[in-house]
């Protein structure tokens, strides 16, 4: 009955699609998908995979809250973000894929490869529900096609909770023409720990999706692939900063555990010790940060990892490590806010607060990687800054940084970027733990263990031999050596580079993961012939130079970013009391700049053709002006 | 140089070097006169005298209170964190560098009440720590309020007509924690047994707690009275693994022999209150300390590169 894709099998080339797979939670779906990106970078695909998380471990199947799954979007060419809606999906219930509808997850004319076993279940209810669902989705022109992938399954394995995810990736595997080898493989080594029998009955499983697609559907995509010349890795950021971390030469991370970003501790946990270090669990995230300044005032950089609500507990330990000097990397894994908010979702509004949420002055680094890779050189980046600088900094990264994976060039490790051994010499006659160069405020780390270098460290006002002192002169120039220290840093940066044309009608800033995003909906304008540009931040406090300046060249700016802001026409919201995105606010305060902004906070990651249409928007709204 | 050289010459440093209680001290402690912190202070510098600890080779970290100026006073290296704090920054000291003697010094706010948490915490983490909790049954830097110790019925600037509650017990508490290795309870009015706890505490690996009873000259000058008064209102907990000090027999009469082994008697003897008991509640060295079994080899940076490679490897497409 085998037949190969023939006349009959119409095959489309598209540049790139983007694929669901929607399951309850406990259906493997991440195994599925994970097993299919990683079998679409090995062709030489770009990649980028989501996942869609429930709050809950296992939520009651087959409802609209147990939907669990992933997107993957791949595509000839580099993909940096998850792109717009779903062009196919593989559902595995009525409930869940309806979930993903409500969310408009799919494209108007979205395949939908649905399971077949509901429409005529024997429970009336479940029967119900599935004609209630598709009515609801009746409103778009999805092409449902039922597959009996249960039933498939069972022919195989006992218990179809663990085999149909296997069966819809050769679904998957046959429609895009995936490398059956690469799929065996993958599935080898996910299971390499369990008996071959596992493997085989896994494979086979694959196998029989295949079969499936061939005999019964009539269409194939194509997505060509270009091999890539140098060698590359794939992985979620939360995996690239924890490596980043280890290759940062970083021996403490101490943490509470948090969505989202709790995994960079379960990677370090796994590996780390390895490699001289710890992942300390502590009892909540102050004493995590407390248990991390403690490390660095002996002597290492240390890291705590954390998301909001953690970030909050520890701002009284952030202003201590500032006030001593001590060096210290903060990674914030960033969630949708205020107080418990969205824990598994995206949203960038721990901006202000990383920068501001200290009683007092305060300085310190904030950096935001813009892609998976960034996230991985940051923890370098961060290491260095802070044992430089005798500082904290924090890195904002967000849940569509944690979750996303893509691939990216395998970094060359170099031993320069981890720590340098403790500076044990004897100290210079009459150091003092404070000798604050009156140019740069920077001054020697001094570590208990050197000989004469005895003081006390204290989070008091303190004069250069570290003694409280609550003088207006010692204060003052307390202040201003902590404060000097991010001028001199930032005399270190460069500007960030324009994407797009160097001046133009619009400009739009973003920061951090929202950088693919942005760029591709920027693409899409200048294709239209629309003079638009983009720039992505990265360095936060202090900025990267040059900001007034390139604004200059561009008739509006316009900030994108994934938190709130009021709308001007809202009830009681003017020009006069709009509260703006956190960006946008920074940027308004540091160039005097008429800086706009378009922001939402749906927790999930923005869409290029919802950025797209903003663009539009303002332009127009610019050009009306 | 050969090896013989070397020793050589550590004797003679060390011959050179001999301190003595005073070297350990870097300025007047400014607290309020006949503040209990002083016996303390003084206590400690006997023992690192007595030690011979290098002052380069040791940390006290505090929180935020009177007590807490301590680090400041101590010719070692201090950090002097914030309001209850401390224990956390001290922890992640000892595991950073295990090879420093560390000590906590906090008051009973300090610890037992914002402090509370790490306190349970750092008792059943059990890191090599000897721990100080200067208890003057009250908050004394912020002027007079009531504290978790404090006793009920006492009157402070937020209790004007007498604290409501019982007061928390320190030692219970901390016995009730599992994995407490080291529990004992002294005063600032008998050096003699300060200073011998103090020995006791900082022999024993692991955790080592003392709550040292002290008064607080400006508000509390009287908690302690009736036992200051009598001494037969208070009981010496003796034993050969114990504590002891040459004339205590002398002024207290009441001593009981207890075993610091011996768990349910140090809980029970915790919470009976009639009468005040000074000695080792409890000790066991064979509970896990944590720096010891969170102890990892040194890597180089080579290796770690090469290690690297390997983890990425996991990762290749
Ligand atoms: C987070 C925070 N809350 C409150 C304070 C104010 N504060 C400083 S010391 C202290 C209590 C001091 O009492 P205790 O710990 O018993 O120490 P003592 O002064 O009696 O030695 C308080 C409430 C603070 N510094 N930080
Ligand atoms: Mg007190």
């Amino acid at each position: 009955m085998n037949r190969t894709a023939n006349s009959q099998t119409t095959v489309t080339a598209v540049p790139e699609h983007t694929v669901e797979i929607i399951t309850n939670s406990g259906e493997g779906a991440q195994k599925c998908a994970t097993i299919f990106g990683q079998t679409c970078a090995k062709m030489g695909n770009g990649v980028w995979t989501v996942e869609i998380i429930p709050a809950e471990i296992e939520p009651p199947h087959h409802t609209v809250t147990s939907t669990s799954g992933n997107i993957v979007r791949f595509g000839t060419e580099k993909v940096t973000n998850w792109g717009d809606r779903s062009k196919l999906a593989v559902a595995f219930n009525d409930q869940v894929c309806l979930s993903r509808h409500r969310l408009d997850s799919f494209d108007d004319d979205c395949i939908i490869l649905h399971e077949a076993m509901w429409e005529k279940h024997e429970d009336e209810n479940i029967r119900n529900n599935y004609a209630k669902a598709m009515e609801e989705m009746s409103s778009k022109n999805y092409r449902f096609i039922k597959v009996p992938i249960e039933e498939e399954t069972l022919k195989v394995v006992d218990n179809a909770q663990h085999g149909k995810n296997m069966f819809a990736l050769g679904l998957l595997a046959e429609i895009y023409q995936r490398d059956l080898s690469i799929i065996e493989k993958q599935i080898a080594n996910i299971f390499r720990h369990k008996s071959a029998k596992v493997t085989e009955v896994n494979i086979e499983l694959v196998k029989n999706g295949i079969a499936w697609a061939r005999e019964n559907l009539d269409f194939q995509f194509q997505i060509k692939s270009v091999p890539a010349k140098e060698s590359r890795v794939v992985m979620n950021g939360n995996q690239a900063a924890a490596l980043g971390a280890v290759a940062a030469g970083m021996e403490m991370c101490a943490m509470y555990p948090i969505t989202p970003a709790t995994s960079v501790s379960h990677e370090l946990a796994a590996i780390i010790e390895n490699y001289g270090g710890m992942v300390h669990q502590a009892e909540d995230e102050i004493a995590a940060c407390g248990v991390a300044l403690g490390a660095s005032y002996g002597g290492k950089v240390a890291l705590t990892v954390t998301s909001g609500p953690g970030m909050a507990l520890k701002t009284e330990f952030l202003a201590l490590a500032i006030m001593t000097e001590i060096p210290l990397v903060v990674l914030n894994v960033q969630r949708g806010g205020p107080s418990t908010g969205l824990p598994t979702k995206v949203e960038q509004s721990d901006l202000l607060s990383s920068l501001y949420s200290q009683p007092g002055d305060a300085p310190r680094v904030v950096i935001a990687p813009r892609s998976i890779e960034e996230c991985f050189h940051a923890m370098v980046t961060a290491r260095r800054i802070a044992e430089t600088f005798r500082c904290v900094v924090i890195i904002l990264t967000d849940a569509n940084l944690a979750s996303g994976v893509q691939q990216f060039t395998r970094p060359k490790f170099d031993v320069r970027w981890q720590q340098e051994p403790i500076d044990f010499s004897a100290l210079p006659e009459g150091l003092r733990p404070y000798d604050w160069d009156s140019e740069t405020g920077l001054s020697r780390r001094i570590v208990p263990g050197t000989p004469g270098g005895q003081h006390t460290v204290t989070g008091l006002a303190h004069d250069e031999e570290s003694h409280v002192s609550y003088d207006p002169e010692s204060n003052e120039r307390g202040c201003k050596m902590r404060s000097r220290k991010l001028a001199v840093f930032q005399s270190t940066l460069i500007p960030p580079s324009v994407y797009g044309d160097e001046e133009g009608d619009l400009l739009v800033v973003g920061w951090g993961s929202t950088q693919g995003a942005i760029e591709e909906a920027v693409d899409r304008a200048r294709a239209e012939g629309m003079k638009i540009s983009t720039c992505q931040l990265t360095f936060l406090s202090p900025m990267e130079p040059g900001l007034k300046e390139i604004f200059s060249r561009f008739k509006q700016v316009m900030t994108v970013e994934i938190n709130y802001s009021d709308t001007v026409g809202d009830p009681y919201i003017t020009e006069e009391t709009r509260r703006y995105g956190q960006l946008a606010w920074l940027l308004r305060a540091q160039t005097l700049v008429d800086i706009d902004c378009w922001t939402s906070c749906p927790g999930q990651p923005l869409r290029p053709n919802d950025i797209y249409n903003s663009i539009i928007d303002k332009s127009e709204r610019g050009a009306s002006k | 140089m050969s090896s013989i050289a070397i020793s050589l010459l550590d004797i003679e440093d060390d011959a050179s070097e001999c301190l003595v209680a005073e070297d350990y001290q870097t300025r007047e402690g400014k607290w309020c006169a006949g503040c209990g912190d002083f016996g303390a202070l003084n206590a400690v510098k006997r023992l690192l005298a007595k030690e011979q600890l290098k002052p380069e080779k040791m940390a006290f970290v505090s929180g935020i209170g009177c007590s807490s100026r301590f680090p400041h006073y101590v010719n070692a290296y201090g950090f002097h964190g914030i309001h209850g704090r401390a224990l956390p920054i001290a922890t992640g000291l000892k595991l950073a560098r295990p090879e420093l003697d560390v000590f906590v010094v906090m008051g009973d706010g300090d610890c037992t009440s914002i402090g509370a948490g790490h306190w349970i915490h750092a008792t059943r983490y059990n890191p090599n720590l000897t721990v100080l909790l200067l208890d003057n049954n009250i908050y004394g830097l912020t002027k007079n309020q009531t504290s978790p110790t404090t006793p009920q019925g006492y009157k402070s600037n937020t209790s004007p007509r007498g604290s409501v509650l019982p007061a928390l017990n320190p030692l219970q508490a901390t016995l009730g924690v599992s994995n407490a290795s080291f529990v004992a309870q002294t005063a600032d009015w008998v050096p003699a047994h300060m200073y011998a706890t103090l020995q006791a505490a900082y022999q024993h690996t692991g955790f080592s707690f003392i709550r040292i009873l002290q008064r607080c000259p400006k508000f509390t000058p009287d908690v302690f009275q009736d036992q200051i008064k009598n001494p037969d209102l208070t009981e010496l907990l003796v034993h050969e693994d114990g504590v002891d000090a040459p004339g205590l027999e002398r002024l207290f009469k009441a001593r009981r022999v207890h075993d610091p082994k011996d768990i349910d008697e140090a809980r029970s003897l915790a919470q009976r209150t009639d009468m005040l008991r000074l000695g080792i509640f409890f000790r066991d060295d064979s509970f896990p300390v944590y720096d010891e079994i969170r102890s990892v080899r040194p890597v180089s940076p080579e290796e770690k590169v090469q290690g690297l490679e390997r983890e990425f490897d996991r990762y290749a497409v």
